[in-house]
């Protein structure tokens, strides 16, 4: 029952998102053949207008579009004279995309979870005072700034990492990595800050439970305690954390992009923004809005595996 | 360690029987020391807090005896709560001052560092926490937390800590326990989870047990089932046991010996039959009028103690009772009280300078009760 | 009635678990902001003078370039340096200030206004009007933040003819959009609890006029949590028109901001890193000490991040 629902509010979701996305044509002053190709003719332009739809009513050219965007045709990018489909290069850039944000998640847990689960066993310690402070300064870190840093000092000056570009992970895996570290130290480190700062606080609750103490006087190891007993009832903390955070991380998987020169969706968009194709940039966003939906979905789906006092009140 | 592998290798037949797997009186060879299984020599327990140091038990001393049960009774606050934990030296080591010894089978618990005491904990010193509600780790599964000190401290394989841990529900009356073994606590009921902690604590077959307050989350019908539980599971491994409670009916019939704590210390201790047909302390005399009793009428007021129990980073001068006690005199305020021994009563010892039935004491009942009549 | 009549309720208990801590309890209401908590609000009450004074104070003219000092480093008389056309970089961040709070505080303070009022209705009257404003908020959620920021700027203002001022309208009440849910649902959520206390519903009873007790009763309560995540958000917003500048669509050049200093300095990143780096620094330092404050306002009214 609990997925029906689940499932239906997907599906509204995603239809209010393409909705959005289809309505920035409406929403655009002026005439969007105009924009999309100022210095075209008459004619040119009244062939563009023809190819998206213009003359129809709104209703119309919705239906229209979605039912071509779920079968994959995500419209075109328009030049005076020839168009070129977006699908294409869409399908390149999402992967990236993906993968930048995987790494940076994955590099943000790896670090935060154990510095966090120490900080909270070690309260009011040295360490706990140190790393909350740097979790303080990581969290006003602007990304695209510290982008900027990373990429001249480390990557440029002192050439440790590749500074800008890409290479297939399918192709040339070490190239790849060598790629990725930069973006993805850049992504994480807002990450990082976010989720140690909430599993400490989390860990640090969870430690004062009666059943921590029944732990100990099992007498169980400290790590035993920290990791098999404590850190399960906070990691659903950390997952509903990490739910409402893909839209931040989203959001800098962009920028990030941008700084690095990634070809990713960022990249896409930057380059749909500045060419001011209107057409190619609904789809993207359309794209990314519907990627952001699927992942608080499944997170929603793991939230109930993790936590079996959920899974109860669901088959009640 | 050894004798309890000894126990469990008898647990490894075709019928997994749990109740054996305690009661060894291999030790106790008839010498009268050796019965001793613990010695709590002076111990207090202090706390650094933001106001000051808060002495939650400042100079307690007792001895209980192998197979034996102590009740300590006192209000939220008297510090009795805290007395187990200190000679478990459970408290986190932060904030904690302790001093005193604790002798363990005559180990001095307080000079053991934290890897050795974790090979005592839950394998020969266990303990059974207030609210089962919150004891059990609710997002694991009640077989894990059964046979996890089972794998630990007696190394046992993965099918055997199964087996003894069906065994050890089947024990504490659980039904179904293959089923239980795969369920979470959140399904069960207060008292099933209150059987399971007791599962968990008797799992490695201990010599001594803390039951700190383990009824007083429960309903008043599954109280005594509880109870009686501990007292059987506590008979057939002759284990002894610490039951620290605030009401003074749940040791009346269970404990053979009773002390009350007020403000950290015992103020009161005695064998419990010698207690209650001679009791001492106006504060154990005024526990004793808050328990509602049989052979009243069931509407009798009960006399709830006035005041309340004292500041313990700031106690009152003198005997610490004194501000709340109706037969408190001058000498109360200024000096402290020590404990002394009952005439002719060996084991009888009490700290107060005006006790129940002396001259003074009796003296202000009767003022008091004319007071009451007058009004 | 069996146990526990020797328990007088207001017994002070031990905590055996962990370090008594009263301390919150005992604090005076009034907010302390200790060294750290001046320094925050020392330095952001510094840029806002600077900015609203960058006129009569001895700088050069933001937009004025200097042949000399183009991608050159800290000199007498410039004490950044130049920006990569030769702009003085002090008075281009000191008058950066001011687009970059007005984007800042402008978009918190109309998503306070909006996200506040909806909060606030939504969790006094519940019911239908709740039934109403909260999908309404939601449906805002739906979008990946920064995604929706984008689209809103990219559509309503970008194209050479948009002037710098329609740029900056349309970023603050896009941001500002952006940031109603945010402020709605913590709103929302305060106003849910307090509207339960004694002395609202003892108001209600009284006969007082809903808004007046709105405003009198329910908001001054409400209204440290809503600072506090609107100090955050205000930083959010300051580095979001970063992000914005980095795509074109932050405020417009030549009218500096701190974003698109930023974005225009990475271009001459490997001559002179020195307009990225020095104005990097004031950014992060000024979405440190908001959020310096922020923290302090939560941890002073106890304010749950949670209820986001």
């Amino acid at each position: 029952m609990l997925i029906i629902k689940k499932l239906a509010q997907l599906v509204v979701a995603v239809i209010l998102v393409t909705l959005f996305a289809s309505l920035l044509l409406e929403f655009l002053p002026g005439d969007a053949a105009d924009v999309l190709a100022p210095s075209a003719s008459d004619q040119q332009r009244e062939q563009i207008r023809e190819d998206i739809g213009l003359h129809d009513s709104f209703p119309v050219r919705y239906t229209r579009w979605l039912g071509n965007f779920v079968t994959g045709d995500f419209g075109n990018y328009y030049t005076v004279s020839s168009k070129r489909p977006v699908a294409d290069r869409l399908w390149d850039a999402l992967p990236v995309s993906l993968l930048l944000m995987l790494y940076a998640q994955v590099v943000a847990l790896v670090i935060a979870i154990p510095v966090a689960v120490l900080a909270a066993y070690r309260k009011d310690t040295w360490f706990d005072r140190l790393t909350n402070v740097s979790a303080f300064a990581m969290l006003a870190v602007p990304n695209f700034a510290l982008g900027f840093i990373l990429q001249y000092y480390l990557g440029v000056k002192l050439g440790w990492f590749k500074s800008s570009g890409y290479a297939r992970i399918t192709e040339n895996p070490v190239e790849h990595f060598q790629y990725m570290i930069l973006p993805t130290i850049t992504l994480a480190v807002g990450q990082v800050a976010v989720y140690q700062r909430l599993l400490r606080t989390d860990m640090i609750a969870t430690l004062r439970e009666d059943f921590i103490l029944m732990a100990k006087a099992k007498g169980l190891k400290a790590k035993r305690i920290l990791f098999r007993h404590a850190l399960k009832p906070s990691s659903l903390t950390l997952l509903t954390v990490a739910g409402l955070n893909v839209g931040t991380l989203i959001g800098g998987a962009l920028i990030v992009e941008v700084v690095f020169s990634l070809p990713g969706m960022g990249l896409l968009i930057f380059e749909a923004i500045s060419r001011r194709q209107i057409v190619a940039f609904q789809s993207m966003i359309a794209v990314v809005a519907i990627l952001y939906i699927l992942v608080n979905f499944i997170v929603d789906l793991l939230y109930t595996v993790l936590d079996p006092r959920i899974r109860r009140t669901d088959a009640e | 360690m050894s004798a309890n592998e000894q126990n469990f290798d008898g647990a490894k037949g075709d019928e997994v029987d749990v109740s054996s797997a305690a009661a060894e009186p291999s030790r106790s060879h008839g010498i009268p020391g050796a019965k001793t299984l613990l010695d709590v020599r002076d111990i207090r327990t202090h706390f650094r807090t933001p106001r000051g140091v808060l002495k939650a038990v400042d100079g307690v001393s007792f001895t209980l005896e192998r197979g034996r049960t102590l009740g300590v009774v006192g209000e939220s606050g008297s510090g009795k709560s805290v007395l187990s934990r200190s000679i478990m030296r459970l408290l986190p080591k932060s904030n904690t001052i302790h001093s005193g010894e604790v002798l363990f089978e005559g180990r001095d618990l307080s000079g053991l560092t934290e890897s050795e005491l974790r090979g005592l904990w839950g394998n020969e010193i266990s303990m059974i926490f207030q609210d089962p509600m919150t004891a059990l780790n609710p997002v694991m599964k009640i077989g894990p937390q059964i046979t996890e000190s089972l794998r630990l401290h007696l190394d046992m394989s993965k099918g055997e800590a199964r087996e003894t841990a069906v065994a050890l529900l089947r024990a504490v009356r659980i039904p179904e326990p293959e089923k239980r073994f795969n369920g979470y606590p959140h399904e069960m009921s207060g008292g099933m989870r209150q059987r399971i902690v007791i599962a968990v604590a008797l799992a490695c077959g201990p010599r001594l047990l803390f039951a700190d307050e383990p009824t007083t989350a429960l309903d008043v019908t599954v109280q005594a089932q509880i109870l009686d539980l501990l007292a059987e599971q506590q008979r057939e491994r002759y284990m002894a046991m610490v039951l620290v409670t605030h009401d003074l009916g749940v040791v009346a019939s269970r404990a053979d010996e009773i002390a009350v704590m007020y403000a950290g210390r015992i103020v009161e201790r005695a064998p419990t039959k010698e207690l209650f047909a001679n009791l001492k302390m106006p504060y154990t005399e005024s526990l004793l009028a808050a328990i509602p009793r049989l052979d009243q009428p069931s509407h009798s007021r009960l006399e709830a103690i006035g005041g309340r129990p004292p500041d313990l980073v700031n106690p009152p001068t003198g005997c610490p009772f004194s501000p709340r006690c109706p037969y408190a005199r001058e000498r109360c305020t200024q000096e402290t009280p020590q404990l002394v021994t009952v005439d002719g009563h060996d084991g009888h010892e009490f700290a107060c300078f005006y006790p129940v039935g002396s001259p003074e004491t009796e003296e202000r009942r009767v003022e008091i009760a004319t007071r009451k009549g007058a009004a | 009635m069996t146990t526990g009549t020797a328990t007088p309720p207001s017994a002070p208990t031990v905590r055996l678990d962990s370090a008594p801590s009263g301390s919150a309890a005992t604090k005076s209401k009034r907010l302390n902001l200790g060294v750290a908590g001046w320094l925050a609000a020392g330095w952001l009450g510094l840029l806002l003078i600077l900015a609203v004074l960058a006129p009569v104070l001895p700088i050069p003219d933001p937009n004025t370039s200097f042949a000399e000092i183009a991608r050159k480093g800290p000199s007498a008389g410039h004490l950044l340096g130049g920006d990569t056309i030769g702009r003085d970089l002090l008075s281009r961040i000191i008058y950066g200030t001011r687009a970059s709070f007005a984007v800042g505080f402008g978009s918190i303070a109309f998503g306070f206004i909006v996200g506040g009022i909806i909060g606030l209705m939504a969790g006094f009257f519940r019911g239908k009007v709740d039934g109403i404003l909260t999908p309404l908020m939601n449906i805002l959620l739906a979008i990946p933040q920064f995604i929706l920021a984008l689209s809103l700027v990219n559509v309503f203002a970008s194209g050479g003819e948009v002037t710098s001022a329609r740029r900056l309208v349309v970023l603050i009440v896009g941001l500002g959009v952006v940031s109603v849910p945010l402020l709605g649902r913590i709103t929302r959520a305060n106003t849910l609890a307090w509207s339960e206390r004694e002395f609202v519903l003892a108001a209600r009873a009284m006969g007082a006029k809903n808004w007046r007790i709105m405003l009198r009763d329910v908001l001054p309560n409400v209204l440290p949590s809503m600072i506090a995540i609107g100090l955050l958000g205000v930083g959010i917003a300051i580095v979001a028109e970063g992000g914005l500048a980095l795509f074109g669509v932050g405020v417009q050049s030549p009218t500096p901001s701190w974003g698109n200093i930023i974005s225009e300095g990475q271009s001459q990143m490997r001559n002179a890193p020195h307009i990225v780096v020095a104005t990097s620094v004031v950014l992060f330092l000024t979405v440190m000490a908001l959020n310096f404050l922020g923290d302090l306002i939560s941890q002073r009214f106890g304010v749950k991040e949670s209820a986001l």
